[in-house]
């Protein structure tokens, strides 16, 4: 089951549609971040809404998106998760630790719009003080 | 109700096959849906280490009645290398292949019973339950 990748202005949007094998997430990371570079992306959300559960897998690869997506220079957030995938993740001892989360795919859309706007206000600080 | 599902365990495939077969069961039994997805986490991670460590397997599913209890019963059974030392591989964080060593502690966590029994050089087989009070 591939998950269709949207490219949103500077975003990439991975909509996951159903559940997942281990192939199905691992394909998934290779083609996001191909993608990062290829579309030169700030900001890549996951939508995790229909996944049924998340186990130590998932979980391992999702953070790795963050992490290699990272270092492409692109933020990450993972959007909708249920609050049973929850539950069973925390009891699991799973964590996003590092990964930015965001309630729906609206708030995770807002969520990289401030960060681009800091990094923005960033470098125009530099620009004004140079 | 006292049949019994068997999903072999012998690619990924069948690691989601086997969690949602054990999902379906849990609801038919009457579970939560918060307790199904607890359960279908728990198999996901047991049937991922059969995969892992044992290349092939099999995952038992069956409802139980016990009294005024309602029970789902998994049994996940392989002709494994074993584990050595299944104290140890119950810890959190201990894992001989680099993952998060938290697939049996966590499934543990989500279930009401949990037993290993692992013979090295013969296999491993993990019998895990989950218990809801029946309403009258
Ligand atoms: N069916 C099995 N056959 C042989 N060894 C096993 C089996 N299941 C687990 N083990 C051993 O127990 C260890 C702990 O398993 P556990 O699932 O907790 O962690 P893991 O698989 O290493 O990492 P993850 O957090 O990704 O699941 C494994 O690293 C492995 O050595
Ligand atoms: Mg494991």
């Amino acid at each position: 089951m591939e998950v269709p990748i949207l490219k949103q202005g500077l975003y990439l949007i991975a909509s996951i549609q159903s559940a997942l094998t281990d192939a199905d997430l691992s394909a998934l990371r290779e083609a996001l971040i191909e993608r990062v570079g290829k579309y030169r992306a700030r900001g890549v959300i996951v939508d995790v809404t229909a996944l049924d559960v998340m186990d130590s897998f998932a979980v391992r690869t999702l953070r790795d998106i963050a992490h290699m997506a990272r270092l492409r220079g692109a933020e990450t957030v993972i959007v909708g998760i249920q609050p049973e995938v929850a539950f069973a993740m925390v009891q699991l001892g799973l964590t996003l630790k590092g990964v930015s989360t965001a309630l729906d795919l609206e708030e995770g859309l807002a969520y990289l719009d401030r960060q681009g706007q800091e990094r923005l206000e960033r470098v125009r600080g530099r620009v004004t003080r140079g | 109700m006292a049949e019994e599902l068997l999903v072999p365990i012998t690619s990924d495939v069948d690691v989601v096959s086997a969690r949602q077969k054990g999902r379906e069961l849990a609801a038919e039994a009457g579970f939560s849906s918060g307790d199904q997805t607890v359960i279908a986490a728990a198999i996901s991670e047991i049937a991922r280490n059969i995969l892992m460590y044992a290349k092939r397997g099999e995952i038992a599913l069956r409802t139980v009645m016990n009294g005024d209890l309602d029970g789902v019963i998994i049994v996940a059974r392989d002709q494994g290398p074993g584990i050595p030392d299944v104290a140890r591989a119950l810890q959190d964080g201990y894992s001989t292949s680099g993952g998060l060593g938290l697939g049996l502690p966590g499934a543990r966590r989500l279930m009401d019973d949990f037993d290993v029994v692992s013979i090295p050089g013969k296999g491993t087989t993990v019998t895990m339950k989950k218990w809801r009070r029946r309403h009258a």
